[in-house]
């Protein structure tokens, strides 16, 4: 390793050959401004198209300034980040992005987390001199996207997510110079392209270019309805972010704040996703110990490995890429869906309700869930199963603009029956989770034993792919597990190629699964955050008496009530689906 | 841009597999791939994009990205003498946009398009190398130097009695 030494602002600095004078500077705890740039270090994804120039920086011997993200130290270089030359050629380039940008940061969707609105802030841009032609183009409205290319800057951030993370490959810089844009093939709209709705390409966006579906107003206006009963159900990787959004330390578990707070909005029952995952749990693993045990007696037509399907961008993804592997998949719902399901029906029943009185409403970390409330074979007669979804980045502002005190709250308990979970279902918000809450019921459930230790630490961690064995006694059981889509490619391409030596899979869209989900608050490139509420996921789920899906009373209440057992008749109607060939339909739509 | 909407013949998308195997459907090829496509049908409709995509296994959007990038390409049919006029600099300060504005206004299209009768299409190039001869105007194959606003007429005339 070759060690070089340069000078910034006045320090000495030793870095490593190949190192860019930013991340130089980095080390002195000097923080180049920077726009286009982004590091997403726990994701090998470092992102520097040096297109903006907000980092230039004066170089000693260099006629130009130099863009401090994409420019390598080399020995003895004499660096100045501050100095009046360069602090006036930051401005008059932000004061240029700005000249082509919309002045309407007061009613911006953006408005208080936008790194551009944040940067004439820090820069003290006063007044745009340039008054020059202002790009305008066609708003996109897709089920759970809005891409208002006005506000694009082009830093080609959605674009490294979209196609070097995902490999959905839907976004593309199109055209030239004033012109160019960000856009899907043909300037389709996102709804008629191979889009996901994972919302990665929105959780990285600095501006309000690419935002999700705003529902909270359709929500007020449901919740002051004395018609309506509103029922909310939370996704377990909320709890372990929304406290950011009122300033607690990433990783500060805010169940009980959070039921408060839904409470005094006004819902009238507070309810737990984490019920569902735990009934997600009872389908998807009886389901899985089925085809492994047909599997494990030489039945050839079983299909192996299973994967679980309750990511909703997950499932869009092998719809348009392995339209031949649809029967590969479980077929059980997403919990959201099955919460929407169980709820609009057992729950109605007990409570009197019809389904159009109720409005099913979900909080979710999630950006696709919002395009899955939409999909049609979730509704009967038209009724949806779960009306809207709203994000944890929504529920925030919600919380705000109806003036409570979050912080301040005391804690609360969910509702009953639909409130009960096990530390089982907590853990499907962070990478792993599914799998290791399947294994823990698969594993008693096919042994007939307890297991001694419920923490299967194999299954955990950050690396985009894992793999485990688990030994259901004296039978070894190969698990795999993927967060992000390119990294689910690479096992699905096996699969595919009759590889892969799995026996179930776990896939999730978003980095670190849902805690990093689209519609989570804003890391600004922070990717530690994800790791602390990772961790704080699992602490909920060791703090909790109950670790097993299949010890929840009130799913054993359920399905002695009503379901009858685990992949029964009702159970197939209300809480399994199947998949479509999305690839054949979506070539040449207009 | 809009496009034209078509079926694409097996042939035709036999042809295009044929053009991605010769650069040994290579992504890094994509440039190539397009200008041997364009050559042999003249625009690149969407649906011939998508084929390219699918043979050199890249999204779409990217290819998409690439034909909007660069002025040579065309998502437009060509007229049957696609009229070409360069636009590259030495061109342009010797009047290469009033020859652009006089051709417009005789065949009444816009850059980028076709005459209803098929007949002709207006298209922009950057330098093509004969800055000595500027400005340039190609009809087809045909290069025509020194070209002034009157002498439109007269190329024009050349392909009167053509079909
Ligand atoms: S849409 Fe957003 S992320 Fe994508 S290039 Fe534009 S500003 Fe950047
Ligand atoms: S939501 Fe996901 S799949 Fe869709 S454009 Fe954004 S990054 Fe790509
Ligand atoms: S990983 Fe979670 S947040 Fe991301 S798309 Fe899937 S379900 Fe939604
Ligand atoms: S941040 Fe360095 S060029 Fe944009
Ligand atoms: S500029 Fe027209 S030929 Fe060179």
């Amino acid at each position: 390793m070759e060690l070089i030494k340069l000078t910034i602002d006045n320090r000495t600095v030793e870095v490593e050959k190949g190192t860019t004078i930013f991340l130089a500077a980095k080390q002195l705890d000097i923080t180049i401004p920077t726009l286009c740039y982004m590091n997403l270090k726990d994701l090998n994804i470092e992102h520097k198209p040096g297109g903006c120039r907000i980092c230039v920086v004066e170089v000693e011997g260099r006629r130009n300034l130099a863009p401090a993200c994409a420019t390598e130290c080399s020995e003895g270089m004499v660096v100045k980040t501050h100095s009046v030359r360069v602090l006036n050629a930051r401005r008059t380039v932000l004061e240029l992005i700005i000249s082509d940008h919309p002045f309407d940061c007061l009613v911006c969707a953006k408005s208080g987390m936008c790194d551009l609105q944040d940067m004439a802030i820090k820069l003290g841009v006063r007044d745009i001199p340039f008054k020059g032609e202002k790009s305008t183009y066609k708003p996109d409205f897709s089920p759970a996207i809005i891409r208002d290319m006005d506000k694009c800057i082009m830093c080609r951030r959605c674009e490294t997510m979209c196609n070097d993370f995902q490999t959905v490959g839907v976004l593309s810089g199109i055209h030239r110079g004033f012109e160019a844009v960000v856009a899907p093939a043909f300037e389709r709209d996102l709804d008629h392209s191979e889009c996901t709705y994972c919302g990665q390409c929105v959780a990285v966006c600095p501006t309000a270019a690419l935002t999700e579906v705003d529902h909270t107003l359709q929500l007020i206006n449901d919740l002051s309805d004395p018609a309506k009963t509103v029922v909310v159900q939370t996704a377990p990787a909320v709890r372990a972010a929304l406290g950011e959004e009122f300033g607690m330390e990433p990783g500060t578990l805010v169940t009980g704040k959070m039921v408060a707070a839904l409470r005094q909005l006004g819902f009238n029952f507070v309810f737990d996703t984490d019920f569902a995952a735990d009934l997600t749990i009872m389908e998807e693993g009886t389901e899985l110990l089925d085809r492994l045990t047909r599997h494990l007696n030489g039945d050839k037509e079983v299909k192996m490995p299973i994967l679980t399907s309750c990511c909703p961008g997950w499932v869009s993804f092998f719809e348009y890429h392995y339209p031949d592997l649809l029967d590969v998949p479980s077929t059980a719902r997403s919990p959201q869906q099955m919460f929407g399901a169980i709820a609009k029906t057992y729950f109605a029943e007990k409570q009197q309700l019809n389904r159009k009185e109720m409005i099913v409403v979900s909080i979710m970390p999630c950006v696709a869930k919002k395009y899955e409330c939409t999909r049609e074979e979730f509704a009967t007669d038209g009724n949806p199963d779960v009306d809207y979804s709203i994000s944890t980045r929504e529920l925030a502002k919600l919380i705000k603009s109806a003036n409570i005190d979050f912080k301040a709250l005391p804690d609360e308990d969910f509702d009953k029956p639909m409130g009960e979970s096990t530390g089982a279902a907590v853990i499907f918000g962070t990478t792993g989770g599914v799998i290791e809450a399947a294994t823990r019921t698969a594993y008693e459930l096919h042994t007939g034993e307890e297991l001694e230790k419920v923490d299967f630490e194999a299954l955990r961690g950050f690396e985009g792919i894992r793999s485990a064995t688990v030994n259901f006694k004296g039978v070894d059981i190969n698990i795999g597990i993927a967060h992000g889509l390119g990294n689910a490619r690479k096992l699905l391409d096996d699969v595919r190629a009759g590889k892969s030596d799995y026996h179930a899979i776990e896939i999730m869209a978003c980095p670190g699964g849902c805690i990093g989900g689209g519609g989570q608050p804003l890391h600004h490139g922070d990717t530690s955050i994800l790791k602390a509420r990772s961790k704080a996921i699992y602490a909920e789920d060791e703090g909790k008496t109950l670790r097993k899906s299949h010890l929840n009373p009130d799913i054993i209440k359920l399905y002695d009530e009503y379901l009858g057992k685990p992949g029964s008749e009702l159970a197939h109607k209300l809480l399994h689906t199947h998949y479509f060939d999305k690839k054949t339909r979506q070539i040449s739509v207009d | 841009m809009t496009s034209v909407k078509l079926k694409l013949k097996d042939s035709d998308v036999q042809k295009l597999k044929e053009i991605a195997h010769s650069f040994n459907n290579e992504a890094g090829e994509l440039i190539n791939v397009l200008h041997k496509s364009q050559e042999h049908f003249g625009y690149l409709p969407a649906e011939v994009q998508e084929v390219v995509a699918e043979e050199l296994n890249i999204p779409v959007a990217k290819v998409y990205g690439v034909v909007t990038f660069y002025s040579f390409f065309t998502m437009l049919p060509r007229g049957r003498y696609p009229i070409s006029i360069c636009t590259g600099t030495a061109c342009y300060v010797r009047g290469a946009e009033k020859v652009l504005d006089e051709f417009k206004r005789i065949l009444k299209v816009p850059v980028g398009e076709t005459t209803a009768d098929g007949k002709f299409s207006i298209t922009c190039l950057r330098c093509v190398g004969a800055c000595g001869l500027a400005p340039v105007v190609m009809v087809g194959d045909k290069t025509y130097g020194r070209v002034t606003t009157d002498g439109v007429k007269d190329i024009l005339k050349e392909y009167e009695n053509e079909e």
